[in-house]
């Protein structure tokens, strides 16, 4: 799918020099060396136009939104939306209205667990998920399970990382409710097959749930093509600000479902007797949104739009191909991941020095990685390793930030071995 | 590279291959378990008790060269000791990693063999590292025998 070879538009080094420009983040020394910032899957960061755009609307156009009447707060309210409507765009969802808008990936799978359970769920029922998954798409279905008396069946995956569809496939049954799965594991890289998933998962009418935040900032997102019901999404993961973020889901599974938080702007009408809830998306946003989170996630599809969201992956995917390649001259290095479809994450281990050590060696030389379990320990101990140390790419990485990554760990080779 | 030498010592990276009192002691009468839920480190830490003092003690678990080699150092400088005394080595061992307050060259000393943690001082991201087994020690010795965490 994203493979270097189907984008053959890669960003050029000076396009990536350019880019760099645009994050003030950048330009900063950490111990007298340039940041090599490699810790893309846990967060990344901001350009100047995102930065800009949430001040600018502080500045000059905030107010409450949905709600008053006078012209400042109907340039508030059409700013939010316009973040909205970005979100729409960004995804390829047909229909802006399928657009909820929450903090992140976690609220938006909290969301889909707790009222689609509440709706849809009964004792003895299963929700399917996958050995892969990130905390945040296992610990709201536990939590679900625990509610409603449903079962957690977990797909299992296989010595490469990848996903074993076979055995997904027959652990459907006739109680499967949900399969929830990740799009691009955090902790792997692995790229899963959505879309066959999905077909699957279709053809014995049980939904399907994506947690796409590893997906998103790294190659486009048609949730359409990949015929998913829910796909989740965090802005602070896509060059937005952080505590915004997105659940799509197809209208009519929306519409089915209850209301999660109660409170303010979710509702149609109230009295003591009986309230009736408002219509989607204002059911599930209750209380006063991250207005100037939506403004800057809107500046942040922008950004990613006017670069091109196959070059990105393009780049990504050379960046990857690079480092892969580099860490073999590594004595004792285990790359963890191994998958033939993956995103620009490279999760490995090293025989001498553990994870927080190699992080502490690496941070030391401007290079910026995530050590530890990834919020992914299932994965951990399915690969028999208390952590791993995790390089990722985004679109302002470069050749020498690869550079930066493998001379940083042959310090620690030299310091450990 | 001269702090990471500093945080690395030859010390440091020899109790992390070669951990002392890496074993549950015969006749442990008190355990308890550290936690770093950011990290996954996981240590358990025991004790044998008699009239007081730390007649024995011993670590298992996995982690990071400065968590591990600070739980065997620990081991080997609190046997014999009497609670107080592990209790107090532990607060000055704090306050030498917390780098709060300006240490000088007698209490660095009072730290004995530990003094070759100090460098953990220039790396706040890996002071709960080094005070994770002692966090677990101090909860064996208060006899609660629940899982302690960093956090």
């Amino acid at each position: 799918m994203s493979t270097a070879e189907s984008f053959p538009t890669r960003l050029t080094e000076l396009e990536v020099a350019r880019l760099r420009a645009d994050f003030p983040v950048l330009e900063q020394k950490f111990h007298g060396r340039p940041l090599a910032y490699l810790d893309n899957a846990n967060t990344t960061q901001k350009p100047r136009a995102v930065i800009d755009a949430e001040s600018h609307f502080y500045a000059t156009d905030y107010a409450g939104v949905h709600r008053a009447v006078y012209e400042l707060a109907e340039r508030a309210t059409r700013a939010y939306e316009a973040g909205r409507e970005a979100m729409r765009r960004f995804l390829h969802a047909r229909d802006v209205h399928e657009i909820v808008l929450l903090r992140g990936t976690t609220e938006a799978i909290n969301l889909v667990a707790s009222s689609f359970t509440r709706a849809h769920v009964a004792p003895g029922d299963e929700i399917l998920i996958t050995e892969m998954e990130h905390h945040s798409n296992i610990v709201p279905w536990q939590l679900a399970c625990e509610a409603s008396g449903a079962r957690l069946v977990v797909a299992p995956i296989d010595d490469r990382g990848e996903l074993v569809l076979d055995a997904l496939e027959g652990m459907i049954g006739p109680r499967t409710r949900m399969v929830a799965v990740v799009h691009v594991s955090n902790a792997l890289g692995t790229l899963n097959p959505v879309r066959e998933i999905a077909e699957i998962a279709h053809a014995r009418g049980v939904p399907v749930l994506v947690d796409g935040a590893q997906s998103a900032p790294h190659m486009p997102i048609d949730v359409q093509a990949l015929g998913c019901d829910f796909f989740a999404l965090s802005g602070h993961k896509m060059y937005g600000p952080s505590g915004i973020g997105a659940l799509w889901g197809r209208r009519e599974l929306l519409e089915a479902l209850p209301p999660w938080q109660g409170g303010g702007a979710m509702i149609e009408s109230v009295a003591f007797e009986k309230t009736t809830y408002g219509p989607i998306p204002s059911r599930f946003e209750a209380g006063t949104p991250n207005i100037a989170g939506a403004v800057g996630l809107a500046a942040a599809v922008e950004y990613l739009e006017a670069i091109g969201l196959e070059r990105i992956a393009s780049h990504e995917q050379q960046l990857l191909a690079w480092a892969t390649e580099a860490v073999r001259e590594i004595p004792g290095l285990t790359v963890i991941g191994t998958a033939a479809e993956k995103a620009g994450v490279l999760s490995f281990v090293m025989d001498c020095a553990h994870p927080h050590d190699v992080a502490t060696i690496l941070d030391r030389e401007g290079v910026a990685v995530r050590a530890g379990h990834h919020c992914a320990q299932p994965v951990m101990q399915r690969f028999g390793v208390p952590a791993t140390v995790r390089a990722s790419f985004g679109l302002y990485n470069t050749r020498e930030d690869v550079d930066a990554l493998v001379a940083g760990l042959r310090t620690v080779v030299e310091v450990f071995r | 590279m001269s702090e990471l030498r500093e945080l690395y010592q030859t010390v440091i990276l020899d109790h992390y291959k070669k951990p002392r009192n890496y074993r549950k002691p015969e006749g442990a009468n008190r355990l308890a378990e550290g936690r770093n839920p950011l990290c996954g480190d996981h240590i358990k830490v025991w004790a044998r008790i008699e009239d007081d003092r730390l007649a024995d003690v011993g670590f298992e678990g996995s982690g990071c060269a400065i968590s591990t080699a600070s739980a065997s150092l620990m081991t080997e400088i609190v046997k014999a000791k009497t609670r107080d005394e592990a209790r107090a080595i532990f607060t000055r061992f704090r306050d030498v990693v917390l780098g709060g307050q300006q240490v000088d060259g007698a209490e660095l000393a009072s730290l004995g063999k530990l003094e070759v943690l100090a460098g953990v001082r220039e790396f706040p991201a890996r002071v709960k590292c080094a005070t994770l087994a002692w966090h677990a020690l101090e909860a064996a010795l208060e006899g609660s025998s629940e899982s302690v965490s960093t956090e």
